[in-house]
């Protein structure tokens, strides 16, 4: 602090109080509905305490779903989403790893044209290019299937590029060393890449878990079947009409489930989540 | 740069860079050549045959009142999410970075709604603003205002645009405070000293330096706006009442999946692809001059 303003302090936690709880008063509500019963919040105004519904709303959604909109059990659509959100995170380091290995420890033909042709996906997000896609997925009869909602997401342009610009910072030596040991390739990769990169690694995971997780888009196209919603689409599918029509208190509990994964990560893994941010938009 | 040590194989790289190259191939480059190619493609009410048209899918796109209208349903949204966003942002991150010591605190409680998905941020606020069930709208009643997006196109854009702003400020807000705390403090001091106030120290020092990252903020804001409300929309307003919330992607969605008109979706797609390009180059030209600064 460079000087001593009380006033203005104080101002400045009044302004960020203020903040932080309109950021939160929406979840608030939220999680209030999901604690009453219907009726409760059909009163108008609802109450803004939690009632006594908890375990009820809660069972009721994660073993049988909704009753008037999608009757799938949420909890079969957490797991659609965690199988969908760790498949694209850890398919996305995966192949990116590898080939950004290839593209910076070796020297081959076409090498900078591969860069190239992995650059420019990131001009061709998924909303521009959404039914022909969709075609491709379902000419190779991955509609409704966990391959079909994860493997057309895991290319990543932006993961490619922090893999590289981290191994052009590795000193040479590493690689002179192991060349000079008699180490190929491969085992360089295993015993001396592959341990150093795990910061940016995990950061990569924290961000790319969050977008799988939060994916719309993509399984709202290719899962048909219910068993094969995801948490985010099945609350989609709960809603079937006006206000006074849907089971807003099973809607939001589902609400609160969805949430609370990726609010987690973001939360435990907060290092990682604010690095991997920023150094993907580098 | 590049490497002065590497490796020889023969066969070795292309192994690696296979997966990756496949995917790009399969999932990006043939869907995008399909949309280009149907984009030139007039089909029959059935969908059985088509006939190659040139460029009629594009000139009646510029002649359709509907689509022009979706441009600027488009401009408004965005230029009000980013600008909303942006402001927010950065009166708490000047607010947080002036407050030391609990910074890390607010900053943890400022960070969450990026984990939520745009199509629960856009729920959350239709059952808050819900026009006859809505714990906010019961209030604004009470204020005098009469509040149903369902059927008033101006607050349909409203709620759709707070549930954005709301989805989007923690990113907004953890770029701004980087940037803040980036700024040396000696300026801030030696200004102090020579007499400025804090409010002319942030005009004349600290906003000019955080320029770049207010640029920077505007394209990714603006990107967002664009596609990653996506989920926002649909889960709220449809695009409706009427067109009034139907943003560019939204249409293309709505004309090639509900209407299965697949030439004008296309011819859509081909003129967003276009814009993701003009964004995406001022994006990295920017990022090539911060290099330098």
């Amino acid at each position: 602090m460079v000087e001593n303003r009380p006033l203005l302090t104080f101002a400045s936690h009044a302004v960020l109080i203020l903040g932080v709880l309109a950021v939160a008063f929406p979840v608030y509500v939220t999680f209030v509905a999901s604690t009453l019963t219907l009726q409760e919040i059909m009163s108008v105004p609802m109450p803004l305490v939690p009632g006594d519904q908890f375990m009820a709303n809660y069972s009721q959604v994660l073993t049988a779903g909704s009753t008037t909109g999608s009757k799938a059990a949420v909890s079969t659509m957490l797991f659609n989403s965690t199988v969908m959100a760790l498949g694209i995170a850890i398919g996305k380091i995966a192949i990116s790893i590898i080939a950004s290995f290839a593209i910076v420890y070796f020297r081959f033909p076409l090498r900078m044209f591969f860069f190239w042709m992995i650059f420019v996906t990131l001009m061709l997000p998924v909303e521009v290019r959404i039914i022909p896609t969709f075609k491709v997925v379902s000419d190779l009869d991955m509609l409704n299937s966990y391959v079909g909602l994860t493997l057309p997401l895991i290319a990543s342009a932006t993961a490619t590029f922090l893999f590289r610009q981290f191994f052009l910072t590795i000193p040479d030596e590493l690689a002179e060393a192991a060349r000079v040991d008699g180490a190929g390739p491969m085992r360089f990769f295993w015993d001396v890449v592959l341990p150093l990169s795990k910061t940016s690694i995990a950061a990569l995971f924290v961000i790319q878990f969050i977008y799988g997780w939060n994916q719309y888009l993509w399984p709202l196209l290719i899962t048909g079947d219910e068993s094969m919603y995801t948490a985010v689409i099945g609350i989609k599918r709960m809603i079937v009409g006006s206000d006074a029509a849907n089971e807003w208190n099973l809607i939001m509990a589902t609400a609160m489930l969805t949430m609370l994964p990726p609010a987690l990560v973001v939360l435990l893994m907060q290092k990682w989540f604010v690095k991997g941010l920023v150094d993907t938009e580098k | 740069m590049e490497k002065r040590v590497v490796f020889r194989s023969a066969w070795l790289p292309y192994v690696l860079v296979a997966p990756q190259i496949a995917i790009t191939v399969i999932f990006f480059f043939w869907p995008a050549t399909q949309a280009v190619w149907y984009s030139f493609q007039l089909q029959d009410a059935f969908g059985l045959k088509s006939q190659f048209v040139g460029l009629q899918n594009f000139v009646h796109l510029f002649r359709d009142p509907v689509y022009l209208n979706s441009f600027r349903v488009t401009a408004i949204f965005s230029v009000l999410v980013a600008g909303i966003g942006i402001a927010i942002a950065l009166l708490l991150a000047v607010m947080a970075d002036r407050v030391v010591r609990a910074a890390v605190g607010y900053k943890t409680l400022l960070i969450w709604p990026y984990a939520v998905a745009p199509a629960i941020a856009g729920v959350l606020y239709a059952f808050l603003f819900a026009p006859s069930i809505g714990i906010v709208t019961y209030v604004l009643k009470g204020l005098g205002i009469d509040w149903n997006w369902i059927i008033n196109g101006n607050q349909a854009m409203l709620l759709v645009v707070m549930a954005a702003v709301w989805n989007q400020i923690s990113y907004n807000f953890l770029f701004f405070l980087a940037g803040l705390q980036s700024i040396p403090r000696s300026l801030i001091e030696a200004a102090a000293i020579d007499g400025a106030g804090p409010g002319r120290r942030f005009w004349t020092i600290v906003f000019p330096l955080l320029s770049p990252t207010a640029f920077f903020l505007l394209v990714v804001n603006v990107v967002y706006a664009f596609f990653g409300t996506f989920g926002i929309i649909d889960a709220t307003t449809q695009g409706g009442p009427g067109t009034s919330t139907q943003i560019l992607v939204y249409k293309v969605y709505h004309d090639g999946v509900k209407a299965s008109d697949l030439g004008g979706s296309s011819a859509q797609s081909v003129i967003l692809m276009f814009i993701v390009i003009v964004l995406t180059v001022v994006q990295f030209r920017f990022i090539e001059k911060k290099v330098n600064y």
